[in-house]
């Protein structure tokens, strides 16, 4: 087996006291998506934040990120060796014109001309953005607020991206858009964490997935294998 | 009537002087709030140390006052951080309740803390190159040089800051703190950074124009309070967390608290025997504070952007 990309054994998120997240072991390759699926408050965002440093973890487990240990570091230490978080409420800088909420997402790179390459890569990923680049993020609808948040992720080209819900609350149009663009992404080589709720596409998109319930890894496999299973076809695709 | 327009044209000079001092005073309460939510009720002691700094180290180094305000800088810097670092940080957890009364008690500390080892005359610089001249623009209508230089420099840290937040990565670093600080984090963003250099600057910009103030206006533990006052009317009037605004609104509230003096020569000119209100015109800053706080509590440039 390759040496993963990511590795999460066994951590532990606890709010107030009571644990949120048991024991949660994660594994992503390089190039692979992986989705992690599960419904409302099963703890999917959780497990995201507690590996970007932004949920405290338990001192029991560990995460380790190319062979290096990141767990307890700050989050602006983690962005910087390459983990980029797109967070399901997409955190965007509203007032601001949306060329500047993107010049954001390449704040940990330097290198001028690389940045303005980055800024050239989403404008041709999504071309209304361009259009839009001066206009306050806030004032976009919702899809293009979305299509801001994934391309500020992308600016500093990071090695693995973590898309949390990416389509909650989007017209079904934007709904398949941003599944073309994951697509897209994974066509380019991309190392990617999809969480969704549109369970099936999920998985038929990803090469490998987890399933979380009640703040607990419950099943896991090759999105074949869960699609294939009972207990997946029984919980999210309606299936008997 | 020459009498009333020469009063008028002196108020509208002191008035614009004194607003742009009243606009420095303000700037580090604004950058602080626009940052971090956080409203500092310390900020007149912040200046009440830059006055000390300038009345102490001037005579100390052997210069001359103007030349003590990079030390007031500095000064003020290390104390907004050291305030930032000590207590501020350790409030951001609690409810704002915490954070209101931790402030407070950080006024109280450094409040005591120059009563202790300056003692509670008021002192004023009494030599330097401003200190005594004046530029004399018409019959009555002077021009203090401790005043010009203090309002100069006031426009000098507006410009720096503008440049500072619109032009640099720094700037936008901030910008993004102060908009969102968990987006601003998933961004590589430090924002403990982001709220240690918002203390900074405050600190440093405030103590800069006590050290300019110091000039003309005397210096005792207790001065701050009626500067925290001015400073909370003018960036409640200028909109909390806008630069702009404080400058725009500080100019206005010097304006406003010449209004009173005016008053008193037209009365006195249209042979009113009406009474004199010169003697209230913080009054005035206070009424004005609480009107905008009621008609418009966004204040006229809005909150933060
Ligand atoms: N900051 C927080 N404080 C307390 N409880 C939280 C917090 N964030 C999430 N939770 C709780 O943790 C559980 C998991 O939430 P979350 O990870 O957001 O679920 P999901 O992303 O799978 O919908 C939920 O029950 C939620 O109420
Ligand atoms: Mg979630």
């Amino acid at each position: 087996m390759p040496e993963p990309m990511l590795e999460v054994s066994g951590i532990t998120v606890r709010y107030s006291g009571l644990p949120v997240l048991r024991e949660a072991s994660v594994r992503v390759e390089e190039g692979q998506t992986v989705a992690v699926v599960g419904s409302n408050g099963a703890g999917k965002s959780t497990l995201l934040k507690a590996i970007m440093g932004a949920a405290r973890t338990g001192p029991e487990g560990s995460i380790k990120f190319l062979g290096q240990e990141i767990k307890g570091l700050p989050t602006e230490r983690i962005v910087r060796r390459g983990l980029i978080y797109v967070p399901e409420d997409r955190k965007l800088f509203k007032p601001l014109p949306v060329e500047e909420n993107l010049l954001l997402g390449a704040f940990v790179v330097s290198d001028e001309a690389a940045k303005r390459r980055s800024l050239e890569y989403v404008y041709e990923l999504f071309p209304r953005l361009r259009e839009r680049r001066a206009q306050p993020a806030g004032s976009l609808s919702g899809g293009e607020q979305q299509m801001v948040a994934i391309g500020r992720g992308l600016m500093s080209d990071p090695k693995l991206l973590i898309l949390d819900e990416p389509s909650l609350g989007l017209a079904p149009l934007m709904v398949s858009e941003v599944f073309q663009t994951v697509g897209r992404l994974q066509k380019e080589g991309r190392t990617v964490i999809l969480v969704e709720q549109n369970v099936l596409e999920a998985l038929e998109m990803a090469d490998y997935a987890y399933v979380v319930q009640t703040g607990r890894i419950r099943h896991q496999g090759t999105s074949r294998e869960l699609l294939d299973s009972d207990v997946v076809q029984k919980a999210f695709l309606g299936g008997v | 009537m020459e009498t009333l327009l020469i009063e008028l044209l002196k108020s509208l000079v002191s008035g614009l002087l004194m607003g742009m001092v009243f606009a420095l005073v303000a700037l580090g309460l604004t950058i602080i709030f626009g940052v971090m939510d956080i409203v500092n009720f310390a900020h007149g002691e912040f200046l009440m140390f830059g006055m000390y700094t300038t009345l102490l180290v001037s005579p100390l180094m052997g210069v001359d006052p103007l030349l003590s305000l990079p030390v007031c800088g500095v000064v003020g810097a290390a104390l907004g951080m050291v305030c930032y670092f000590g207590v501020v940080r350790f409030l951001l957890r609690g409810p704002m309740v915490a954070q209101l009364l931790g402030t407070f008690g950080l006024m109280l500390a450094l409040r005591n803390l120059a009563l202790l080892f300056m003692g509670s005359e008021p002192r004023l610089v009494k030599s330097g190159v401003l200190v005594g001249r004046s530029l004399v623009l018409g019959p009555g209508v002077v021009l203090e040089s401790t005043k010009l230089a203090a309002a100069v420099l006031s426009i000098v840290s507006f410009v720096f800051v503008w440049w500072l937040i619109r032009r640099t990565k720094t700037g936008m670093a901030l910008t993004a703190t102060s908009l969102d600080k968990e987006g601003a984090r998933y961004m590589g963003i430090s924002t403990e950074r982001m709220n240690a250099l918002a203390w900074a600057l405050g600190g440093a910009s405030v103590a800069i124009a006590g050290g300019l103030l110091v000039n003309f206006w005397p210096v005792e533990p207790n001065v701050g309070l009626l500067f925290t006052m001015i400073a909370f009317a003018t960036v409640a009037l200028g909109g909390f967390g806008s630069i702009q605004g404080a400058f725009a609104a500080g100019i206005l509230i010097g304006m406003i608290v010449y209004i009173p003096p005016v008053w008193d020569a037209a009365t006195s000119f249209a042979g009113v025997d009406a009474p004199t209100i010169h003697g209230f015109k913080y009054t005035f800053v206070y009424l004005i504070y609480f009107l905008i706080m009621v008609l418009r509590p966004q204040g006229l440039f809005g909150w933060k952007q």
